[in-house]
Formats: C-alpha cells, structure tokens, sequence
C-alpha cells in the first residue's frame, strides 16, 4: 500500500510493548505494534500486578520508583477494569533475623524520601488477623498499589491506536521471522518498514535478538472464589527475597494479593529450564504448602483457577532498555523478570528517551543492553 | 415423624425435618437473595444439584458452600448474602 517506513515498531503486545507504544506516540512518533499471538497473552497475563518499589539495586530502586510515581500519575486515568488499588505492601518476617532485615531496608527507603512503617508482631496481626500467630513483624509500604495488568495493556495500547492525530497502527496475528536495518520480516513473507524496531517479546526475545541472555522462569498462579477482606495488602514473605534470588534451583514463597473482587490471588514459583507451560502439581503444592504456613486458613477457601507463565530472566535482575550493541535500529525493552509490570512505564520513558534523544530523568546506564556484551568480554 | 431439628438462618430459628437441605431452609425462612454476582446482581439456585454453584452461602463461618448439597444439622449456623 505504502513504502513509506514507521519511525518504529515494537514488536509484542504485553504491557512493556503497550507502554513503550503510548509513549512514543505521544511523543508524535509513528508507530507500529505487531503481536503474533494474543494482546498482553504472555507475562503480562501472568503478573500479578503488583506495583511496588524494591530496593534489589540502586538500579533496581530508580526504576521501580519512577515507574511507580508515572503509575501514580496515570491512575485517575485508568478505567475501572484496571482495577487499580492502593492497598500497600506488607513485607512479612517471620523471626527476629527477618526483623534485622526490615530495619535495614527502612533506613535504606527512609533515606531516599519514600514512606514506611515497621509494623511489631502486635500491628502486624492487627493489620492481618489471617495470618499466623507468632510472626515477628514487618515493613508495610503504603505507596505500593495493585492493579489488573491485560486491562492495563490493553487500555495503554488503545490510547495509542486510538490516538486522535497520529494512531499506531496494530498487527496481530503473524509471526516475526527478523528484524532488519530496514524493518520487520514477517513469517507470511510480508515486510513492514521502519527505521527503529524495538524487540519487546519478553521471555521470547532471544528468538528475534540471537544470542541474547534472556531466560525464561517459569511462574505459577492460583486465584480463588471471592472473600472479601480476607486480606488488606499484599503480603509478601520476606524469603522471597531468597527465592528470588536463587539462580539455579527451584523455588516458591508465600506472595498473596487482594483483588478488587475480593479474590485472593496466590503465588509465587520461580523455576529456570521448564519449558512448558502447564502446571506442575508438584511445584503448585510446595507453593500453596508455603502459602498456608504463613496464612493457615488458606486451606479452607476454594480456588477457582491455575496458570503459568514465563519471566523474561537477565543475569543481573535488570531488563535491557536501548539499542543492542553498536546497533541503532534494533532497539531492546525486555528482560523484566518479575516486575515488568511495574516498570512497564518507566522502560516505556526511558526506551523514547533514547530514541528521541530526550534528557532521562533517571540515569539510563544501569539498563542499557551494552552492558551484558561487556559482562561476557570480561568472562 | 422424627423430631424435628433447628437451624439458623441469618439469625432466625428455623425448624425443619432431618433430610432438609440448606438451600430448602432458606427459602422455608423467607429469604429469595441467597447471594450476590461481582457485579452485585441477586442470586439463588438455579440447578439444584451442584453444578451451578448460584446457591452458594456461608455454613457455620465456611464461605461458599453449595446450600442444595449441604444437609441442614441441629444449631447450624446459615448466612446469606444481604
């Protein structure tokens, strides 16, 4: 129809792609957005929509608190299928040891301007009475939130295609076969130009960047029926840290999350080298085994549904947000593992920053893809 | 005829026959709300042999229990939704 190229395409449809395409639009980019399977199907169907500030790394920390602040932002935008919720965190230690730990990280957050609350055993089972007696405390969060994470890809993909000056345009349902200098391949033998295409397929980027390290970590999901305030925030064992952590063996940790619905959604696992997406019984009772120790009333409520899905996993526990390496057409927003939810948004700024040669607000170094290359050239 | 036994439905005392179900106390107790949808819409039972699960209500601080397959016991405790 036209030969006329894109200023981008992003290729994959989760909530990274959503972003970085509403961004970029609305930075008077034109856009293309091409999802081969089902919008925001992958990870993003997968997360549980936690949005939370970590302090992993410095690198860590400025991402998830910028992206947090634009979450903030965004927030009375969003419609109500979103389903957003500012319910908080509650960071649960189960012994003194874990208390040791909650002190450490609110001297970290106090220091950089963000709000906390140690919480002593007493709060604690007054905050959550369905937890275990006998936990030692906590660090409650209060600016963390919750939300439902395919209607916000959704909703941030529409206002891009829905954009009155500049609408991106949406491919679904092809394959990519490549992508090259002069754009994207697809597997019907269809070529749509664009100057700059960015690979936002998560778990599935290597297949379209060669060579790229990026794992897939295989997470499992329960939701149950309705019971409204069971719990109040999202309670998060402070273990998880560990099971996160862990780079070889298999691993779960009691992360529960109320839903607007009064839904409890319960995870987490986190497994490398699984490949298929079905559900592992095995690794599904050590989670909600996990999940009882702390919560043992869990075991008398019903879940409704299980699932899975595939983390995009990098060695450092940072995504990749820039061009590959002495490469300026083939741009990389992947690599989020587990909090690609929250910083969808922040990657979606700091991807257009680069493109559009825009001043950051955070310092860009911490996720630029160049840094993996360096890693291997020193191994 | 066996005695009678008594349950309670949202706090009233409700005499039935042993072998009444759940759902049958209720409606004997003059409650039609049994439960509401998430969108907060009226609901009661529809099938009557569980597999609908529309007349779900909480037994004694259980949530969710099928009141068409739950048999009424002596000082049960029923709550609808309101």
């Amino acid at each position: 129809m036209t030969s006329t190229a894109f200023d981008v395409a992003i290729i994959g449809a989760g909530i990274v792609g959503a972003a970085c395409v509403a961004e970029a639009v609305r930075e008077g980019l034109s856009v293309v957005v091409i999802e081969s399977r089902i919008i925001a199907g992958g990870a993003t169907a997968a997360g549980m929509g936690h949005i939370v500030v970590m302090d992993d790394s410095e690198g860590q920390f400025a991402l998830t608190r910028y992206s947090q602040e634009l979450w903030n932002e965004l927030a009375p935008e969003l419609p109500r299928d979103c389903e957003f919720e500012r319910c908080g965190t509650i960071w649960v230690a189960a012994d003194e040891a874990e208390m040791a730990t909650v002190r450490s990280k609110r001297d970290f957050y106090e220091a950089r301007g963000v709000t906390v609350e140690i919480l002593d055993e007493h709060d604690l089972a007054k905050a959550e009475p369905n937890l275990r007696e006998g936990l030692a405390g906590g660090l409650r969060m209060p600016g963390d939130s919750v939300l439902y994470p395919p209607c916000a890809a959704r909703f941030l993909l529409e206002k891009a295609t829905n954009h009155r000056t500049r609408p991106a345009a949406l491919r679904v349902g092809q394959p990519v076969s490549e992508i090259t200098k002069q754009g994207v391949k697809l597997r019907d033998g269809s070529f749509i130009p664009a100057a700059i295409t960015v690979n936002a397929t998560g778990s599935w980027s290597p297949q379209l960047t060669p060579g790229l390290n990026v794992q897939p970590r295989k997470g499992h999901l329960v939701i149950t029926d309705r019971y409204p305030a069971f719990i109040r925030h999202q309670l998060i064992e402070l273990g998880y840290l560990k099971s996160a952590h862990a780079v070889q063996a298999d691993s779960v940790a009691f992360n529960i999350q109320p839903r607007q619905t009064g839904q409890l959604l319960i995870g987490s696992s986190r497994q490398y080298g699984a490949t298929s997406a079905q559900v592992d019984t095995q690794i599904l009772g050590r989670m909600i085994d996990r999940a009882r120790l702390y919560m043992p009333r869990l075991g008398e409520l019903n879940a409704v549904r299980t699932w899975t899905g595939f983390r995009a996993a990098t060695p450092d526990k940072l995504p990749l947000i820039g061009p590959c390496a002495g490469n300026h057409w083939h741009y990389l927003a992947t690599g989020h593992e587990g909090l690609g939810i929250t910083t969808s948004l922040g990657t979606a700024k700091l991807l257009v920053d680069q493109i559009i040669n825009r001043t950051s607000e955070i310092p860009l170094t911490p996720y630029l893809p160049g840094r993996l290359a360096a890693e291997t050239a020193h191994a | 005829m066996p005695e009678p036994i008594t349950v309670l439905v949202n706090g009233a005392l409700i005499a039935v026959r042993p072998g009444t179900m759940v759902s049958a106390a209720i409606v004997i107790a003059g409650e039609t709300l049994f439960r509401r949808s998430v969108t907060g819409e009226p609901r009661g039972p529809l099938c009557g042999m569980g597999i609908c699960f529309e007349c779900r209500v909480t037994v004694n601080g259980q949530f969710h229990a099928r009141s068409c397959q739950t048999l009424c016991e002596e000082g049960m405790d029923v709550q609808t939704d309101k």
